[in-house]
């Protein structure tokens, strides 16, 4: 093949010989995973509801227990697998967000359990706190000034 | 079977699909992306848009972190409407604080527990 091509050349030619463009399968590995995900979370929410839970109750029980099964499923290694497939399916969901909080946990526990456990554990987890607690504060003082 | 699960697996499914645009559109970071959603439950809640979501969705819309950042919201309104200014600061947490809790926790004994594999 020759090298003389150019860039926009060559993406044309990468793009015709890319039988279909991988978004479109990522996007749909995404949606499908993602999707799966939270089915299993309606199931459990569903339960909590049948056991006469608040509304507000079931919410978070149900966060819990999705929370205890991505980490444990990261523990396991299995939520790394399906990562490999489901990208943001498996990132978006709140499985993602412990498994966010584990995987840096497990892999910094030998710099040890208090500067490298318990400070790694917040790598990712750390900003989304920063982010939506700030958020929802300001969120608050609006509408209380908004409000009265 | 329930329409419902079909529901919440179409509404999480597209949410997901959202943010795997993002990622292979413009090279967001998954922590990025992780932001960016709980930001965004946040201020689409504030704004009114986010509840019916929840209302058609259930899990499909309280299940990705954009409902993380819906529970932040609206647990923050709750509290400004219940305890007024002090209300903006504990509401949030208090709405969210058994899924931080339990992340804490679960985050911290999994992996006491289990050791990273070999790649």
């Amino acid at each position: 093949m020759e090298q003389n091509f150019t860039q926009k050349e060559y993406q044309k030619y990468v793009q015709k010989k890319s039988p279909n463009s991988p978004i479109i399968k990522n996007v749909i590995m995404a949606f499908v995973i993602g999707g799966l995900i939270c089915v299993v979370g309606q199931i459990i929410s569903n339960y909590f509801k049948s056991r006469g839970l608040s509304t507000e109750d079931v919410a978070g029980a149900t966060a819990i227990s999705m929370i205890f099964l991505g980490a444990l499923l990261t523990g396991l290694d299995i939520y790394d697998g399906l990562a490999k497939y489901a990208g943001a399916g498996t990132i978006v969901p709140i499985t993602g967000f412990a498994n966010a909080i584990v995987s840096p946990a497990m892999e910094f526990k030998s710099e040890g359990y208090v500067l490298g456990m318990g400070a790694k554990m917040f790598v990712i987890a750390g900003p989304v706190l920063v982010y939506g607690i700030t958020a929802s504060v300001v969120v608050g003082i609006i509408f209380f000034l908004v409000g009265n | 079977m329930n329409l419902e699960f079909l529901k919440a697996f179409i509404v999480g499914g597209l949410i997901c699909a959202i943010g795997q645009v993002l990622i292979d559109k413009t090279k967001l970071t998954p922590a990025r992306i992780l932001v960016i959603f709980v930001t965004s439950g946040v201020i689409l809640t504030a704004i009114g848009l986010y509840e019916p979501i929840v209302k058609f969705g259930g899990a499909g819309a309280t299940i990705p972190l954009t409902g993380f950042g819906y529970s932040l919201a609206k647990g923050a309104m709750k509290g400004v409407e219940e305890s007024g200014l002090l209300g903006a600061f504990t509401g949030g947490i208090s709405g969210t604080a058994g899924g931080i809790a339990g992340a804490v926790l679960f985050g911290y004994l999994i992996a006491l527990i289990f050791s990273p594999k070999a790649k």
